[in-house]
């Protein structure tokens, strides 16, 4: 990567689903960084782009549909493009939603930014019959205007031209700014010119607008910062309390004679592929039943095509790093060489193997979101999540929860609403991961033999029947059955882009290692340790003291042997650690007959407890950590953990005497 | 005094105007015009960002009587909930 600072900055701004992160990986590559907005939790993706030894900073603003302080995102978006100032501000639109994209435009053009346009999916509207004149729309606009097909990489680079030609003449930016309507132009302006220069960096006029649209956090700072002046405006904006919908009329109107010329519809009536194929995605049943054939093929390509990557790297990698580690450190003391081996490359190990798992995972994931169907899957999903005071959005994150828990909970933020977002987070971690499913797969077999699939089915369902329980108890108790407003944009369907998804898996799979990797090593070294003091053998460790001291307690799940209290301890490390903890207790280190040695000390019964405490119990510790980010709260995330420590044991001793009472307690 | 919001409450969702009538009660394949937004400021902001302004047409995509709806604003598809659809208040076409 060059070192040299960047001579400019271009900010790429557009509402969702415009494929504007098509554009911003086509341009900056893998020469991105993607954290958080200062002290936000909202993704913030910077990237470099290279021309002619010219290095510019990319800034992909969040999606938003205006600049309203409607979210977190909008208000991020605004305040970088006054505090901050880019050089130019690319918008990308939809040239299959136009009209309702060219808001936004509406919106950026009444601020002090240089604007370029690029208008994409030019393929995809032209199959909708839509044809879009971009010389017409840029004549009206007044600001330059590319046709783009992002997903096939063209005009991405005119695109940028437009922008780099615009830095170096500024006389060709003549943009035909959206005016208010007639009858709130005087009290705009004297709302500005009360404002005059009282407000560092935000313009007047465009404060006074949003005065006018009732923004509630412009209100605030212009009560903060101009007290003097708030008197008089206060009462004019009390007697032009209807210019709220004005303002946005007024935009919409100027978006009426920006496109009249340069869009050609096709007649109404005409019925696209979006609608042929939502006739299945979006139908109530239908729906649903597409959506567990989809969850049946994530499953599937799991153990066919992850779960031999992950034995080969274990069987394979692993064991080779272990024995190269050993002979190196053939001399030094035992102890030594038990932490690199047992705690540290054990932890790597577990991140390590179970990078397959996630990249099959996000290929689907990214697939679906790139082809506009993953939006489908929180429609038909929005009637269950309102049994819980959620809508259908709170469904994304938990859908990515099946694969990683860490992501999920991540994936939470997509929720706008506070309340809504913190009971999506404390239900992600019901929904049973790849790992505890590993789990799962690996000793059912060996429990209950040719019944194993029933049982397994039965686990997920009664799984995801308790987390609608705990959903309602919460949302009923906690919050007391608020909800809030379902409002979601479809995508048209498209043909994915293997870039974007790439660079989705990539992004994604790196960050789980990167969130997940220093604290499952840690975690790691300390059970080892645990395990290990204080003379060195599991045995007599503290460890298996604290199992022992347990035993009491998981007597009353059928779980009387400390080594299964010690395995179940550890999955707090990470989900699938669990088998290499009875590998290590049941002395049985290649795991070769492991599942049947351990069936053979347990009952029905209590093998049933054992795979339902497994599945319910407290997050792993990677998720703990992304809660505690997430939530902010370190109250939110200890009951997070309680309630599922409360949860796992209650459930399991419920199971546990029930099947005694149906007479599988042998 | 709770039985009196209650009715106000009513009363907001209903019809308040002849010939208006939430986006709710439209059919699937039924169009309307938009007339009026009635929730809070917030969600009204929403919508209007959405496409969702006073005069504007709206083509019923798909309502199946409960769950959500599904829309065709400014052709843009938009999934709606059942209560932020009561909001919108429309003229059938």
């Amino acid at each position: 990567m060059s070192k040299t600072e960047p001579s400019l900055t271009i900010a790429l701004a557009g509402q969702p689903n415009v494929g504007k992160s098509t554009v911003f990986n086509m341009l900056t590559g893998l020469n991105q960084h993607v954290g958080n907005w200062p002290g936000k939790t909202v993704e913030q993706k910077t990237g470099l782009y290279m021309r002619d030894g010219q290095v510019i900073r990319i800034v992909d603003l969040p999606g938003t549909y205006s600049l309203t302080a409607n979210s977190e995102e909008e208000r991020i978006a605004r305040d970088f493009l006054l505090r901050e100032r880019p050089d130019i501000v690319i918008v990308i639109v939809n040239a299959a939603a136009l009209e309702r994209n060219l808001y936004l435009v509406a919106e950026l053009m009444s601020m002090p930014v240089w604007v370029v346009v690029g208008v994409n999916m030019m393929d995809v509207a032209e199959q909708a019959g839509i044809h879009v004149e971009t010389n017409v729309l840029q004549a009206a606009l007044g600001v330059p205007v590319v046709p783009l097909v992002a997903s096939r990489n063209q005009g991405v680079s005119e695109l940028m031209d437009a922008a780099l030609r615009l830095v170096k003449n500024p006389a060709e930016f003549t943009p035909n700014r959206p005016e208010i309507r007639a009858e709130h132009r005087p009290v705009l302006a004297e709302i500005s010119s009360l404002l005059n220069g009282k407000i560092p960096l935000y313009p007047g006029d465009w404060t006074a607008i949003k005065l006018l649209e009732g923004d509630v956090e412009i209100t605030e700072m212009v009560r903060g910062s101009a007290p003097e002046a708030w008197d008089r405006i206060h009462t004019l904006l009390k007697q032009h309390e209807d210019a709220f919908l004005d303002v946005a009329g007024g935009r919409y109107e100027w978006v009426g004679r920006m496109v009249r010329a340069a869009v050609v519809k096709p007649k109404t009536g005409a019925i696209s592929l979006t609608d042929r194929l939502d006739k299945i995605a979006t139908h109530p049943f239908w729906g649903l039943v597409l959506l567990l054939g989809i969850f049946g093929l994530v499953f599937w390509l799991t153990y066919t095509v992850a779960m031999p990557a992950v034995n080969w790297l274990n069987s394979q990698v692993i064991i080779s790093i272990v024995e190269s580690v050993r002979q190196v450190l053939a001399p030094a003391p035992a102890w030594l060489t038990s932490l690199l081996v047992d705690g540290l490359i054990g932890g790597a190990g577990t991140v390590l193997t179970f990078v397959p798992i996630l990249v099959v995972f996000f290929a689907v994931l990214g697939l679906l979101e790139d082809i506009g169907y993953l939006a489908r899957s929180a429609y038909v999903m929005d009637r269950f999540m309102h049994w819980m005071g959620l809508h259908g959005r709170s469904f994304l994150p938990m859908f990515i929860g099946f694969g990683c828990n860490v992501p999920g909970v991540l994936g939470a933020r997509i929720v706008e609403e506070k309340r809504a977002r913190l009971l999506t987070i404390l239900l992600t971690p019901l929904v049973p991961c790849s790992a505890r499913m590993a789990v799962i797969a690996f000793l059912t077999p060996a429990f209950f033999g040719q019944n194993a699939a029933l049982v397994t089915w039965g686990l997920v369902a009664g799984n995801l029947v308790l987390l609608l329980l705990i959903g309602i108890a919460i949302n009923r108790g906690v919050f007391r059955g608020a909800r809030s407003a379902f409002i979601m944009e479809m995508p048209l369907y498209h043909l994915p882009n293997a870039r974007t998804i790439g660079l989705y898996v990539w992004h994604n799979t790196w960050a789980f290692v990167k969130k997940a990797g220093g604290i499952i090593m840690l975690a790691s070294a300390t059970v080892w340790l645990l395990a290990y003091l204080p003379n060195g053998d599991v045995q007599g460790s503290l460890l298996a003291g604290f199992g022992r001291w347990l035993e009491p307690a998981g007597r009353w799940l059928g779980l009387g042997d400390w080594r299964l209290i010690v395995a179940l301890l550890s999955s707090f490390v990470a989900k699938e650690n669990t088998i290499a903890s009875l590998g290590v207790l049941y002395g049985n280190e290649a795991n070769l007959g492991l599942a049947e040695k351990v069936a053979r000390t347990l009952t029905p019964a209590a093998a049933l407890a054992f795979l339902v405490v497994q599945m319910t119990f407290i997050p792993c510790v990677a998720t703990v950590a992304v809660i505690k980010q997430e939530t902010a709260s370190w109250k939110w995330t200890a009951f997070s953990v309680g309630l599922l420590l409360f949860v796992s044991f209650g459930v399991a001793v419920l199971v546990y005497q029930l099947s005694r009472v149906m007479g599988w307690g042998g | 005094m709770k039985q009196r919001s209650k009715y106000r409450k009513l009363e907001e969702f209903g019809p308040s105007q002849p010939g208006q009538i939430p986006l709710s009660s439209l059919k699937s394949g039924e169009r309307g015009v938009v007339v009026g937004l009635s929730g809070g400021r917030g969600l009204t902001s929403r919508l209007i960002s959405l496409g969702f302004t006073p005069g504007t047409e709206v083509t019923l995509l798909q309502n199946y009587g409960r769950g959500p709806l599904l829309v065709t604003v400014r052709d843009t598809r938009v999934a709606l909930g059942r209560g932020e659809a009561l909001k919108v208040m429309v003229e059938a076409l």
